[in-house]
């Protein structure tokens, strides 16, 4: 057995700074999230939320700061805190030239799942994940709202402490968001901590116990959204507050590969 | 049902210390990443098998125009062997190194599909990652080379029928073409784009083929492509391969010493550069 690590909150940032060249994607983000809560970290497009998460899950170096998933520093210890994360990227990231069942099976391999326990696990994320019927017809035939739900159940078969997702939503119609967010309050209840990066105010309002507000690389606010909107008035509402917050910035940054790649990803994948 | 690990409950636990699931023995991760990626591999042409058909059309025309009429015109000394038993070896190896040079392909769709970075965050380090990818090419690779065998014997190609010299002979493909899926992951890493990878891969590909064993003798050539032909892994992947297939004169240790080494440093740069792809 591994030594185990020192007790605290699940995923702790501190002083945490990253720079692509000149500019500074993230600069000096200090976040803190509890065990067992659903935490949303939202922000317009180049705010930097992207470059923490990647910094979480061991993308990118630890160049300045500190990050930490249950105590386990990531810099030092990069593959023991990867056994703790179950990611899932922006992207619909599902192999379509693999059937649903073997796209888990992969990462259960890759995760280390025990033989004897592999196909049993396979099978129960992807029951819970609704993909039964599914899971032996190839991914290229899925929907988006399938393929992500593929992705959380690939997340999961690890059974991991912290889930890490990268705009869950991104691009899925109305149906498929509602059938994953059915899929997050389920994990809620079982108590995984879960952070989420999202612009939509209607998502983190309906799932995330606290947010936090990013913009230009910095946590410009954080706490539960009915305290954040108590801040700002009466009557406002999430959206005020990222507006507030975030100016006019909403075309600022981005990424046009992501956007490619998006669009790349949604062509294969039909 | 439960998704949390075991040993481990939810909130009210958190100020319990964390129980970490032991991570497995250096030997065992690495044979099990590629075996992993191998069997990834496998599932992909069992569910698609026309490329494999479309991809040996290449390979059977250089058997079939190339080989027959240059046997014909016995235009290149091959000694006491025909040409066509001369170049097979070289086809093998050639249409294994061009599906390995532009497997590099599949590592950028999988950086633009975010398969890639899901990878990365798996308990894997880099070194097995591109180790099992490049095991996961040679395995496309080695289904080639059977279309090619069976072909080579239809056309009358006199190679050996003892199975282990088989089995070598395999190994000596799969390790060629683990050594050129490297190449084309660390090109892939540098070129950070499909279409450059494409027009690097084309660039290269023919050199490499031609500045080898694989069509000719190497003491036909010019001193200064004989030279290149000396650091090129594919010359050795020929020797071997006419050594067991055809049982001409070589150094079998030599040739499987170069082909393993070109594959430890073909992964050591591969695996530093590849997380370029996903910053």
């Amino acid at each position: 057995m591994s030594p185990a690590p020192a007790p605290g909150p699940a995923i702790e940032c501190t002083g945490l700074r990253y720079r692509f060249g000149d500019h500074v994607a993230v600069d000096g983000v200090d976040l803190d999230v509890r065990t067992g809560e659903m935490f949303g970290l939202l922000g317009p497009n180049g705010a930097g939320k992207t470059t923490t998460i990647r910094i979480l899950t061991t993308l990118l170096p630890v160049v300045e700061g500190e990050a930490r998933i249950l105590g386990l520093d990531v810099s030092k210890s990069p593959m023991q805190a990867r056994r703790l994360v179950g990611y899932v990227p922006q992207q619909l990231s599902a192999d379509g030239q693999l059937t649903g069942r073997e796209n888990v099976s992969m990462f259960a391999r890759l995760f280390d799942v025990p033989r004897r326990e592999r196909a049993d696990r396979v099978a129960e994320v992807l029951h819970v994940m609704n993909l039964d019927d599914a899971a032996d017809r190839l991914a290229s035939t899925f929907s988006g709202g399938m393929v992500r739900r593929l992705e959380l159940a690939q997340a999961l078969v690890n059974r991991p402490r912290v889930l890490i997702l990268d705009e869950p939503t991104i691009g899925l119609d109305p149906v498929g968001r509602d059938t994953v967010w059915d899929r997050l309050r389920l994990l809620q209840e079982e108590g995984i901590t879960v952070l989420i990066t999202t612009h939509y105010m209607e998502e983190a309002e309906e799932l995330c116990d606290r947010v936090s507000l990013m913009h230009r690389g910095r946590i410009r606010a954080m706490g539960t959204p009915t305290e954040l909107e108590a801040r700002l008035g009466p009557d406002a509402t999430l959206e005020d507050v990222f507006r507030f917050y975030a100016g006019d910035s909403l075309e600022e940054g981005g990424e046009l590969r992501d956007v490619r790649s998006t669009r790349r990803v949604a062509r294969r994948l039909g | 049902m439960t998704f949390v690990a075991h040993g481990a409950s939810h909130a009210d636990s958190a100020d319990a210390a964390i129980a970490l699931p032991p991570s497995p023995p250096a030997w065992k991760w690495l044979g099990s990443r590629i075996a992993t990626f191998c069997l990834a591999e496998i599932q992909r042409i069992r569910h698609d098998r026309t490329e494999l058909l479309t991809r040996a059309i290449q390979p059977a025309l250089w058997l079939l125009i190339f080989g027959e009429t240059f046997d014909r015109l016995h235009a290149i000394p091959t000694g006491h062997i025909d040409y066509l038993d001369f170049l097979t070896p070289g086809i093998l190896a050639q249409s294994g190194m061009f599906v390995a040079v532009f497997y590099g392909i599949q590592v950028i769709w999988e950086r633009d599909a975010g398969v890639l970075a899901k990878l990365l965050v798996t308990p894997t380090p880099r070194a097995a990652l591109v180790t099992g990818k490049a095991f996961a090419a040679s395995i496309r690779a080695f289904s080639q080379v059977i279309v090619i065998l069976v072909l080579a014997r239809i056309l009358g190609v006199h190679f050996t029928a003892n199975p282990l010299l088989l089995v070598a002979a395999a190994l000596a493909v799969v390790l060629g073409s683990a050594f050129f899926a490297t190449l084309s992951l660390t090109i892939a890493g540098l070129a950070m784009t499909r279409e450059r990878l494409m027009g690097i891969g084309q660039a290269i590909t023919m050199p490499l083929f031609f500045a080898s064993n694989a069509l000719y003798p190497v003491a036909l050539m010019p001193p200064w492509i004989r030279a290149f032909s000396v650091i090129n892994p594919l010359s050795y992947e020929v020797n071997a391969l006419r050594r067991l297939l055809l049982g001409t004169p070589g150094n079998l240790l030599i040739d499987f010493s170069v082909l393993l080494f070109a594959l430890v440093l073909g992964v050591t740069v591969a695996a530093a550069i590849l997380p370029r792809l996903v910053r």
